[in-house]
C-alpha cells in the first residue's frame, strides 16, 4: 500500500473554545497541531477573553465575526459545542479535524504518543469499505488485507468522508451510564480502524472527529439543540443527531464512515449525576429518532451533500415534526444551514 | 447491562468441539488444558482405513466416511468428501447446545502481555452475552468488562438480541485467498485487536471456519458447509457459503453474529497454487453470489431456521442455478441436509423464541 502523504495545506483544525484559557490544551497538542492552520471559534456565550499561546497559525472568530458572516436572523445557534460548526463553515480546506478542548494526546500500548491528526487524515485519504465487512478490519492498513471470501469487485472501496476517533480514560458514555459506574475508565486500546457498514447507524461523538469538507461539509449540521443544552458533552445531543444525518448522506452517496483509531485522552470534567437532569431530554429524543433514521430514504435526484440535507430536512419536518417541536426547529436549521453553506462558499 | 467479572461458566456438558482432520491430532496436546474437559467430535476426512490417533485422555467420538455413509445412507451425498467442509456432519450429530469448531493447524495464541489465550472461554463469553445488530456501538461489545454503550446509543436497543455465532480471528498466517497469498507470501498477522463486535444487521461478512463457535439450538441447521472437494467444481468456499446463509437467517430471525476475539495461532499456510485451483470458480461466482445474498429476503412464515433454510435453498436454485448447474446440486443438497438434520435430531423444527424475533426494530 502506498504511503499516505499529508499536505499541511489541506487541513484545518477547528477548535471550539468553550473555556477561555486554551493554553494548556494547545500546548499539549503543539507538536501535532503546529504545522497546520487552526480555526478557533469562541463560544458566543463566553465572556472572558481567549488566551491563546504562541507558536500557532490561527484565525480566531468571535461573536462579532459570526454575526457578520451569518447575519442575526438565523435559526442556527452557534453557542456551546455548536460554535465549532462555524469553523467548519468558514474553512477553505479539504479536511477538517476537530477535537474537544478537554482532550490531550493519548499514548498507545507501546507508550508512543498518538498523532491523532495524522491518523484521521490517513483514515480520510484511504478508501472505506462499507458494502461488505472485512474481518481483519481496515484492509488498507500495513500488515492487513482483504480476507478470503471478500468480493474482488468491492476491493477498491469508496471515498471516506468521516473519521470517528475514540477516547481513553473518560469515554463518551452518557450521563446515566457514567453515573452508575463512576469509576469506570476506558483503558482498552483497540488497535483497529474499521468502516461502519452501509445502512448501519452509529452514535457519532463530536469529541474527536475529522471529515472531508468537500464531500460532506454541509451534512454536519448544528441542528438539534436541547432546550437545556449545557457546556458538558453529557448535556448535548447535537453531535449524535449530526452523525446520524451524515451517515444517511454517506450511505446514499456511497461514501464511507470509519470508526476506531485515533484515540485521544479525555480528561475529567463535570459530574455525571448533575448532568442527568439535563441529558434526560436527549435520551428521550433518541428513542424517537431511531425508527426515523432506519427508514428514511433519499431520492435519486439528491446527488450532493447539500441536496441530501435539504431532502432530509423535509423528511424530518414531515415525519418527526409532530413528535416534538424540537424536530421542527432542527428541520428549519438544516435547511437554513445549506443556504448559509452555499452563500459562504460562494463569497 | 455490562457484564460483571463473574467467572465464565465452563459449559463442559453443553458444548462439543468439532474437529475435521485428515492427518493427525497432535495439535490437541497444546490445547489440552483448555479442551480436556470437553467432548470432542472428530470428523475424519479422506481415506477411512487410515487410523487417526487421538491423544490420550480426551473424551471423543470419531466418524470416518464409512460412518457418515452408514448413518446417513443416501443422504450422505450432502456431506463433502476430501474437504474440511465434512465437519458439518459433526454439527449434525452433536447433542449439545453449543459447538466450537477449530482446524487442526490452529494452536494456542498469546495476547500482547504474553498470556496464553483461552479461545474457548472467550467464545463462550461471546455466545452468552447479547449482540447488538441494530445500532453500531463505537466502543465495540458493550457487555465486555470495561466497556459499555456510548452516549447516543438508544436505550431501547440496549438489551440486545441472543448471539448465535462467535467468529474468532487468527494471528500469524492470515486467512487470505490464493491471489493475495501469491502476492504477499510473507505477510503475517501480528496485530492483536482487542475487540469483539456485532456485525450489523444487513451486512454480510466472510465467515472463516477455522475458529468458530455457535449456538446449535439457535442456528445449527443453517451451518451447512456446502458441497466442496472431491467431485465438486469448487473448494475453500464451504465456510463462506455457510456464513452468507447464516447471516441472512440471523438477520431475519433477530439473532446476532459477533466477530473479533478470540485469536488462535494459525500455523500452516496452505499451498497458494493448490488453493487457486480450488477457489478459481468461486472468485468469479462470488461476484454474483454476494448480490444474491445481499438482496435475499425471507417471508414472514419462515419462523424457524429450517424453514428459512429451505426457502433460501429455493431461491438459490432459482436465482443462482442459472450461473452454473452446481448451484442446482447445492440447492438440492441444502434440502437433503435439512432432512438429514431433522431425522438425526428427531426434532420438531427448532423455533427461535418469540423474544428473539421481536427484539429491536425490523
Amino acid at each position: 500500500m502506498s504511503q499516505v502523504i499529508i499536505n499541511d495545506n489541506e487541513v484545518d483544525i477547528v477548535i471550539g473554545a468553550l473555556h477561555s484559557n486554551l493554553t494548556p490544551f494547545m500546548n499539549e497538542w503543539k507538536s501535532i497541531f503546529s504545522r497546520f492552520h487552526l480555526i478557533i471559534v469562541k463560544d458566543p456565550a463566553l465572556k472572558e477573553e481567549l488566551q491563546i499561546p504562541e507558536g500557532f497559525s490561527a484565525d480566531v472568530y468571535t461573536n462579532s465575526e459570526i454575526e457578520r458572516v451569518v447575519g442575526s436572523s438565523t435559526s442556527i445557534r452557534f453557542s456551546g459545542y455548536a460554535c465549532r460548526y462555524f469553523g467548519f463553515l468558514v474553512s477553505k480546506k479539504k479536511y477538517v479535524v476537530c477535537i474537544d478542548d478537554d482532550c490531550v494526546p493519548a499514548k498507545d500500548d507501546a507508550g508512543n504518543v498518538v498523532d491523532a491528526v495524522a491518523q484521521h487524515i490517513v483514515n480520510l485519504k484511504t478508501p472505506a469499505t462499507p458494502f461488505f465487512f472485512n474481518t481483519l478490519y481496515d484492509p488498507f492498513r500495513k500488515g492487513a488485507d482483504f480476507v478470503r471470501g471478500y468480493p474482488f469487485s468491492l476491493r477498491s472501496g469508496v471515498d471516506c468522508a468521516l473519521s470517528c476517533g475514540l477516547w481513553l480514560n473518560l469515554a463518551d458514555l452518557d450521563a446515566p451510564t457514567q453515573a452508575l459506574k463512576p469509576t469506570q475508565r476506558n483503558s482498552r486500546y483497540v488497535d483497529a480502524v474499521l468502516t461502519v457498514p452501509t445502512r448501519a447507524m452509529l452514535p457519532v461523538s463530536g469529541i474527536n472527529i475529522a471529515f472531508n469538507r468537500e464531500l460532506v461539509g454541509p451534512a454536519l449540521v448544528p441542528a438539534l439543540v436541547l432546550a437545556g443544552e449545557g457546556k458538558l458533552r453529557w448535556e448535548t445531543v447535537e453531535d449524535i443527531w449530526c452523525g446520524l444525518c451524515v451517515k444517511i448522506v454517506c450511505d446514499h452517496l456511497s461514501l464511507g464512515v470509519k470508526s476506531g483509531l485515533p484515540y485521544v485522552w479525555r480528561n475529567e470534567r463535570g459530574n455525571a449525576i448533575d448532568s442527568l437532569k439535563k441529558e434526560w431530554e436527549g435520551v428521550k429524543l433518541m428513542e424517537d429518532v431511531v425508527p426515523f433514521f432506519q427508514s428514511v430514504k433519499l431520492p435519486q435526484s439528491a446527488t450532493t451533500a447539500e441536496d441530501c440535507v435539504i431532502e432530509m430536512a423535509k423528511s424530518v419536518k414531515e415525519q418527526l415534526g409532530k413528535v416534538d417541536p424540537m424536530f421542527l426547529k432542527a428541520a428549519d436549521a438544516m435547511a437554513e444551514w445549506v443556504k448559509l453553506w452555499k452563500s459562504v462558499g460562494s463569497a | 447491562m455490562a457484564s460483571s467479572s463473574k467467572p465464565t461458566p465452563l459449559l463442559k456438558d453443553e458444548l462439543d468441539i468439532v474437529i475435521p482432520t485428515i492427518r493427525n491430532l497432535d495439535f490437541l496436546e497444546m490445547w489440552r488444558p483448555f479442551f480436556e474437559q470437553y467432548h470432542l467430535i472428530i470428523v475424519q476426512d479422506g481415506d477411512p482405513s487410515k487410523v487417526i490417533k487421538v491423544p490420550q485422555g480426551f473424551d471423543y467420538e470419531l466418524y470416518n466416511r464409512n460412518d457418515i455413509n452408514r448413518i446417513l445412507g443416501p443422504k450422505a451425498s450432502c456431506i463433502s468428501f476430501k474437504d474440511s467442509a465434512c465437519r458439518c456432519f459433526g454439527y449434525m450429530v452433536s447433542k449439545k447446545k453449543y459447538i466450537y469448531t477449530i482446524d487442526d493447524d490452529c494452536f494456542v495464541a498469546k495476547d500482547p502481555t504474553g498470556h496464553e489465550i483461552n479461545a474457548l472461554e472467550q467464545h463462550i463469553k461471546n455466545l452468552l452475552s447479547p449482540s447488538t445488530p441494530f445500532f453500531f456501538n463505537t466502543l465495540y461489545d458493550p457487555y465486555r468488562d470495561g466497556a459499555d454503550f456510548v452516549r447516543g446509543y438508544p436505550f431501547s436497543l440496549r438489551e440486545g438480541v441472543p448471539t448465535a455465532v462467535s467468529h474468532g480471528l487468527w494471528l500469524n498466517i492470515p486467512d487470505y485467498d490464493a491471489p493475495t497469498q501469491l502476492v504477499k507470501p510473507h505477510e503475517r498477522n501480528t496485530r492483536f485487536v482487542d475487540a469483539v463486535m456485532t456485525i450489523p444487521k444487513g451486512t454480510l461478512f466472510p465467515m472463516c471456519g477455522m475458529n468458530l463457535a455457535f449456538d446449535r439450538e439457535l442456528i445449527g441447521p443453517a451451518m451447512y458447509f456446502g458441497l466442496m472437494g472431491d467431485g465438486q467444481p469448487i473448494g475453500r468456499y464451504d465456510d463462506m457459503w455457510a456464513g452468507w446463509c447464516i447471516k441472512v437467517i440471523c438477520d431475519h430471525l433477530g439473532l446476532g453474529v459477533k466477530t473479533g476475539l478470540p485469536y488462535i495461532w494459525h500455523s500452516k499456510a496452505s499451498n497458494p497454487f493448490v488453493n487457486l485451483k480450488k477457489e478459481y470458480k468461486g472468485i468469479f461466482w462470488q461476484e454474483e453470489i454476494i448480490p444474491f445474498f445481499q438482496a435475499a429476503t425471507l417471508s414472514k412464515d419462515c419462523t424457524s431456521v429450517q424453514k428459512c433454510y429451505i426457502e433460501l435453498s429455493k431461491q438459490v436454485k432459482e436465482k443462482l442455478g442459472t450461473i452454473d448447474p452446481y448451484f442446482v446440486k447445492l440447492a438440492d443438497a441444502m434440502v437433503t441436509w435439512i432432512e438429514a438434520w431433522d431425522e438425526i435430531n428427531n426434532s420438531a423444527e427448532v423455533k427461535t423464541s418469540d423474544k428473539a424475533s421481536e427484539a429491536g426494530p425490523k
